[in-house]
């Protein structure tokens, strides 16, 4: 269907009027399926508690609700970003108990009790990150949307490798394991951008990487 | 997605009488592969019933000298495990040539072996497919189809799907054994080589597991030594799945172990292939593959599985 044309619309008013027109017409779909299919055995909602950036919060989600849905759609930190939804691109990319995972691919009743890192937690314009002023420095981003991602998974990297975690590019397994470019494109393989910003990426983490050393 | 309902059983055995119990009730680990699936209502669960949290995430060592992995160990935490990177590090290397970061992560070990296929006819609820609906055909196997990433032995005319994990590979070549706990409380020990099934005629049976029976462990029996290698050849150089894999334990007199991924609906091992190893590649492979039936696409694999392990034990 068409989107009601009313120019007093901001954009994002009219994206979740669209995404609620979907919604609507996912849920009649739904409903099909779900007499053919059976009934589910208990409530479809679930209250999960969660830290998210140091603060307890207490939400009651459908049981569907991801991780990635439940940190922008229910508690507005919008930092985290969608891109596939499918742990292809990373974009979503969060910190839950200390390690980088893709908030998309994980249900937000999986972390009841957990502690959530979202870009929001780990700096502010007026207080940034190291990792997130070296990506300005270097310029590590054009259009910015997998940027959050990008430096979620950039700090973890360099403590992973700190910890000992081998890569597929890693030599000897029993070694220490030295910061490379080779080390940190591999991985950061799970975090895509379209701008093309990797080599400004790469040059953003080496120089956190060698300030902390 | 569709809609289900969601509970957090109490242990093991608990999880499997549930999963038995409840209609349409699926298990959750990682949730990486299956949350995937079923956001393409690909899988479509009644009912969830996530087993972390359930005290199946160390790893131990046996009496045999082996080690006994939890079930949720993480991917990340297998291949960093120092007894792993030190005996068996075909495992290591294996996993680490594996998806990301992120998702290694979250990905569990026995979450791992029962992954799904990447066949995109599989993927495509528009296509026919034999292992997501029945009967319905095989989308791989239509003129003009994209069969280039499938199988080439093992398949049958109902599926030409491949196993995708890399982990499973090596598993495979160090003997694993799958540990269980089915849902009348009864523990039992499946084989790797007996725990996922070729497709034959029934391509949505997967694995050996009866309805409701849960992974608990997969053990290793003590270390077999030699050098291991894992080499998997693929479009892109990190986070792709194998075109070909293939794992190998050398032993210093010649002897050792091959195992393939990418080209079979299982890990693909022989032990009248292992035999053949100090004649070569070509030796190796001609028992290895022996029947094989490739697509027009997909025939490279035979000469490229050839030539990785030619590459690999010129390197050796």
């Amino acid at each position: 269907m068409s989107p009601p044309i009313d120019f007093s619309l901001r954009r994002r008013t009219l994206l979740a009027g669209t995404a609620a027109a979907a919604a609507f017409s996912a849920a009649n779909h739904r409903g099909a399926a779900a007499q053919s299919a059976g009934a589910t055995a208990g409530p479809e909602t679930t209250t999960v508690k969660l830290s998210v950036n140091g603060e307890q919060r207490e939400l009651t989600v459908d049981n569907r609700t991801t991780l990635l849905d439940a940190l922008r759609e229910h508690l507005q930190l919008t930092g985290t970003k969608k891109g596939c939804d499918h742990g292809q691109c990373g974009a979503c990319t969060c910190t839950v108990n200390g390690e980088r995972i893709n908030s998309c691919l994980s249900l937000a009743v999986m972390h009841d009790g957990d502690e959530v890192e979202t870009i929001e937690g780990i700096g502010q314009p007026e207080s940034m990150d190291a990792m997130q002023a070296a990506f300005v420095e270097h310029d590590g981003f054009q259009c910015g949307y997998c940027t959050p991602g990008q430096i979620q998974s950039a700090r973890k990297v360099i403590e992973e490798i700190r910890a000992g975690i081998p890569s597929h590019v890693t030599g000897d397994l029993t070694a220490e394991i030295a910061i490379t470019d080779a080390e940190i494109r591999e991985r950061m393989s799970g975090n895509i951008c379209r701008c093309g910003a990797y080599a400004n990426i790469l040059a953003a983490i080496t120089q956190v990487a060698e300030e902390s050393a | 997605m569709r809609a289900f309902s969601y509970e957090k059983p109490a242990d093991p055995a608990a999880a499997a009488a549930r999963a038995a119990e409840v209609e349409g009730a699926k298990f959750l680990a990682g949730g990486t592969n299956l949350l995937d699936l079923m956001k393409l209502e690909i899988e479509t669960p009644l009912h969830v019933i996530d087993v972390n949290g359930l005290g199946l995430d160390e790893i131990s060592e046996t009496e045999e000298g082996g080690l006994r992995i939890g079930t949720l160990v993480t991917n990340t935490a297998l291949s960093a495990d120092t007894r792993i990177r030190r005996d068996y590090p075909l495992l290591t290397r294996a996993i680490a040539a594996g998806a990301t970061g992120q998702l290694r992560n979250k990905a569990t070990t026995g979450g791992n072996l029962l992954q799904r296929t990447r066949c995109p006819y599989f993927y495509d609820t528009n296509m026919p497919c034999n292992k997501r609906a029945p009967g319905s055909g095989c989308g791989a196997l239509t003129e003009g189809a994209f069969s280039r990433q499938l199988g080439v032995i093992g398949t049958s005319d109902a599926c030409i799907a491949t196993h995708p994990s890399d982990m499973a590979v090596a598993m495979r070549a160090l003997d694993a054994v799958v540990e269980t706990v089915t849902p009348t409380g009864m523990t039992r020990e499946i084989p790797l080589e007996e725990f996922h099934l070729l497709p034959g005629d029934t391509p949505e049976d997967e694995t050996a597991l009866m309805p409701g029976e849960l992974i608990t462990h997969v053990r290793l029996p003590a270390p077999v030594g030699g050098t291991q290698e894992y080499h998997k050849v693929r479009d892109r150089a990190s986070y792709a799945f194998a075109l070909v894999s293939v794992a190998l334990v050398r032993q210093a007199d010649g002897s050792g172990r091959v195992a393939l991924g990418g080209v079979a609906p299982k890990p693909w091992r022989s032990d009248a292939a292992d035999a053949e190893l100090p004649n070569g590649a070509s030796a190796v492979m001609s028992v290895l593959l022996d029947g094989a039936r490739p697509t027009e696409e997909n025939a490279f694999k035979i000469t490229l599985a050839e030539r990785t392990l030619a590459a690999m034990l010129k390197e050796a």
